[in-house]
């Protein structure tokens, strides 16, 4: 459960979705493993215009495990990749929706992170610390996600990649009633929500 | 000293265990009416509530002589329309055996204007249960009543008769059989599919003593801000159960569930008008992302909006006529309480004029007009109530952990809040002049109580 994430984290993530989004677009998606045909029939597997002779003596070497792999993240990764933060969340002051200065260092690495990722679909949740009464947290929640999502629709990413939901006060980050809990409640909040 | 049977047996009457909400008043051919009063002028009348008098031998029976009389205690002395002698007091006075052997010299002896006096006896079927109010100066009875059904819900009969004495004795429309909805963490479920561990909320039910607390929800969800439909057999409430929050009305006793909301945006706060055929809510639908206060039929169609503003417009709250919506905006820079016709025609005119931050306005019941709401008076909030003919407002809660959510009684003599007074987020009663605190739950985390208004 980490707030502050180091670039180095980003950067990490930033490789690990490259290398998920490689797997995901390489090729036509033959989602089950193939043993190395014994017999090769002409073309098998492969696009219509591969030159059918090259395929007459010897048996093409398709490499099984990452096809297989790929199953398994394609069903599975979301939370993985959830969890390992590529977004990093974004933090507000008391009772306010504006995004400062700081914050828009975290949302430009963000942006980034979502261009190089363009199949991505991201929900931006709003919460609130617990000083206000919850009818209204779930107001101000709702605007401080929208205030990421303009700033994100600012920097050109698409409006239909980028929903928002507030959930007020309901999902402390932090249980602690210090100004530093309060501090890491007041946030947007990014979850990939479709890859 | 004892009354005349004849005029009693003239007056009672039947009434099953699950009466109609609307009770029509009894037959009262050429009766006057007893009204119990106090000796001295102005107190209150005091009234003795000894335990039922069991006509059966068995052990339920007894149990239930011994129950209904002290939940009957319990619900006179909510309202405190008579004074209660406290029942440990009544020790000395020997028990009566029937009806007609009640002493009400001894009674007299310890004050009592009145003395209520009760039967409990098995029946082919169930139980009857029969009491008589009376007056002990005179030995005239100035309430009597049967009741017939089951024996499941003792209470029941306890809350009824309660009812129904403040009706006939003071005019008075008592809570006995109220309710209240509220949002509880209490069984500690978490949520599934998320990355950060969160916990869900439910929606619960509960009489208005605390009894009877009954899980609605069971969607291992975020359920919050749940209110009762104006017939008090329906709840709506906010659910984000498949992702965005939307509005849901559970149909409690047909156990039959429908969405009011659809797809369009977020949708929260859901406030039932009067007369039951519209519900408010406040919503994100017209894309900006602002939330906008709404008004649908009860059927979901025809919804409009009501409010147009580019800051934050929620929590509505419906007058007692349902002309007029009373709701929170921070369109000046801090949440207001406001009010709007519920046509949305004309301007809204905001209401809290001293606050630095109100919100979650109710507005009461008739004869009153008033709007009770949260105000921030410190680190946290308390509760305080704007007469909206005088301007004058008055606060009921000073700085006792946070005190949030006000909900009116439907006969506007109590309120029902959120408060940290006890360490944890917890139901309380209280009177509408802040007095007789009450703890309504006392598991988990407990939100937004909302009072049912039958």
């Amino acid at each position: 459960m980490t707030t502050r994430i180091p670039a180095s984290t980003v950067r990490l993530a930033a490789v690990l979705a490259l290398s998920l989004g490689l797997l995901a677009c390489g090729g036509n998606p033959s989602p089950t493993a193939r043993p190395a045909p014994p017999a090769p029939e002409p073309g098998f597997g492969d696009a219509p215009s591969s030159p059918p002779s090259t395929t007459a003596t010897e048996p093409r070497s398709v490499p099984p495990e990452p096809i297989l792999r790929d199953e398994g993240i394609a069903s599975a990764s979301l939370d993985d990749l959830n969890r390992s933060s590529p977004l990093r969340p974004l933090f507000f002051g008391y009772d306010s929706s504006e995004v400062a200065a700081e914050g828009r260092g975290v949302l430009d690495a963000n942006a980034a992170v979502l261009r190089q990722n363009p199949t991505w679909t991201v929900t931006i949740e709003g919460h609130c610390d617990e000083r206000g009464t919850a009818e209204y947290n779930l107001a101000l929640g709702e605007r401080r996600a929208v205030a990421a999502r303009e700033y994100f629709i600012s920097l050109g990413i698409p409006a239909d990649r980028l929903r928002t939901v507030s959930y007020g006060k309901e999902f402390p980050f932090d249980p602690g009633q210090t100004e530093e809990a309060w501090a890491r409640n007041r946030r947007a909040h990014f979850v990939i929500t479709g890859r | 000293m004892w009354l005349a049977g004849a005029s009693v047996a003239a007056l009672a009457i039947t009434v099953g265990a699950q009466p109609p909400a609307s009770q029509d008043p009894p037959p009262q051919p050429s009766e006057v009416r007893t009204t119990i009063t106090s000796g001295d002028i102005g107190a209150p009348p005091r009234l003795a509530v000894p335990d039922f008098i069991p006509l059966s031998a068995d052990p339920d029976t007894a149990d239930a002589a011994r129950v209904i009389a002290q939940v009957l205690w319990n619900d006179l002395n909510f309202e405190r329309e008579f004074a209660l002698i406290p029942r440990d007091t009544y020790a000395s006075i020997p028990a009566a055996r029937s009806m007609y052997d009640v002493p009400l010299d001894r009674w007299r002896e310890l004050n009592a204007d009145g003395v209520l006096v009760g039967t409990v006896q098995r029946t082919a079927t169930g139980v009857r249960v029969e009491v008589r109010l009376f007056q002990v100066r005179t030995g005239q009875s100035g309430f009597a009543r049967q009741y017939e059904g089951s024996l499941a819900n003792r209470r029941l009969y306890a809350h009824t008769i309660a009812d129904e004495i403040h009706q006939e004795q003071r005019a008075l429309r008592g809570v006995a059989r109220t309710r209240l909805t509220f949002n509880s963490d209490r069984d500690g479920e978490r949520l599934g599919g998320t990355i950060e561990n969160r916990g869900v909320k439910e929606i619960y039910i509960t009489d208005y003593d605390g009894e009877n607390q009954r899980r609605v929800t069971t969607q291992r969800s975020l359920n919050i801000t749940s209110v009762w439909s104006p017939d008090a057999r329906s709840i709506a409430y906010t659910s984000y159960r498949r992702g965005p929050p939307n509005i849901f009305i559970s149909h409690i006793y047909e156990g039959t569930l429908e969405e009011l909301t659809g797809n369009a945006g977020n949708n929260f706060l859901p406030s039932w008008s009067p007369d039951g055929q519209r519900i408010a809510f406040s919503s994100t639908r017209d894309g900006s992302g602002n939330s906008e206060i709404y008004v649908v039929n009860r059927d979901g169609t025809n919804p409009r909006r009501i409010t147009n503003h580019p800051m934050a417009d929620g929590s509505p709250t419906w007058s007692p006529s349902g002309t007029q919506i009373a709701f929170m905006s921070d369109r000046s820079g801090s949440p207001q309480i406001y009010i709007i016709n519920a046509d949305g025609v004309g301007q809204p005119r905001r209401v809290t004029t001293t606050e630095a931050y109100a919100d979650r306005p109710t507005w009461s019941p008739a004869p009153y007009n008033e709007i009770a709401y949260a105000a921030r008076t410190g680190p946290g909030n308390d509760v305080k109530v704007l007469d909206l003919a005088t301007g004058q407002v008055t606060q009921l809660t000073f700085g006792e952990g946070t005190n949030e959510s006000p909900s009116f009684s439907p006969n506007g003599r109590h309120i029902a809040f959120m408060s940290t007074r006890a360490g944890r987020h917890h139901i309380f009663t209280m009177s509408r002049d802040g007095r007789n605190v009450r703890q309504v739950t006392r598991l988990g985390n407990n939100y937004q109580p909302d009072w049912s208004r039958r």
